[in-house]
């Protein structure tokens, strides 16, 4: 008779699929439920709440991230401004 | 080694379903209004059509929502449909500015502790509740779409409307 040797890999995969689906059960992780969301419909939470602070941002972003593009800049920059 | 793995897998999405609150839907008992301890004061609901409609003053398809209650409450109030607004507003403050500002026709509470919000579970911000004359849930609406909810409304509220109320 032959005697079977335990799967390692295969109980390796299957504790690590049981810890993250798991996870997802676990209390320790917070759902903000629907009706708690007042504080994040807040103006202050709106990262376009100021659109002169926001143009000012975008301008030094674009002159110092030319290079790689920066935003919804295509090709490649001086970097210069 | 396969059958191992969805063995574990499985286990551990029971595990997730049942870990995740219930939602209220059709055919449930709708939670008791009483035991929620609401500011402000319930109408008499028994063996009338309710709906209910949990709002926030910072969610705004809610504002967008309360003229069509109005209305709602206008057109079906004389035969028999009570239009109930639950507040999740945890400032007292603004949902008394909400309620001066749109003076809605129709009673307003504020679920100040959101005991009944909690266990009813709603999908999201407005969520209205159409009750039937028996207080069983028999029709839900996630979320507040103009023209179409408010048609939508009507056609259930008739058909609810019509029906007889249980015996006692």
């Amino acid at each position: 008779m032959k005697a079977t040797r335990p799967n390692l890999l295969g109980i390796a995969l299957g504790l690590a699929a049981a810890g993250l689906l798991g996870g997802c059960a676990s209390t320790a992780m917070i759902r903000v439920h629907p009706w708690e969301r007042a504080a994040l419909s807040d103006e202050a939470m709106n990262p376009d709440r100021d659109p002169l602070g926001s143009s000012l941002a975008d301008h030094v972003h674009v002159s110092r991230e030319g290079s790689s593009g920066g935003r919804s800049v295509g090709g490649a920059g001086c970097g210069c401004n | 080694m396969l059958s191992r793995v969805k063995s574990i897998a499985a286990a551990a999405l029971c595990l997730l379903a049942t870990s995740a609150a219930a939602q209220v839907g059709p055919g449930d008992v709708f939670p008791r209004f009483e035991a929620a301890g609401f500011e402000g004061i319930l109408p008499a609901m028994a063996g009338r059509v309710v709906l209910v409609d949990f709002w926030a003053s910072w969610c705004a398809p809610c504002q967008a929502s309360f003229p069509a209650y109005a209305r709602l409450n206008g057109d079906y109030g004389p035969r028999g449909l009570v239009v109930l607004a639950v507040s999740v507003d945890q400032s007292s403050d603004a949902c008394a500015a909400f309620v001066r500002k749109l003076s809605p026709p129709f009673p307003v509470v504020r679920d100040l502790r959101q005991k009944l919000v909690s266990d009813v579970n709603v999908p999201t911000m407005p969520s209205s509740y159409l009750l039937g004359r028996d207080g069983r849930v028999r029709f839900v609406h996630a979320g507040f779409y103009g023209e179409r909810t408010e048609r939508e409304l009507r056609q259930e509220i008739e058909l609810l409307l019509r029906e007889s109320a249980p015996d006692k």
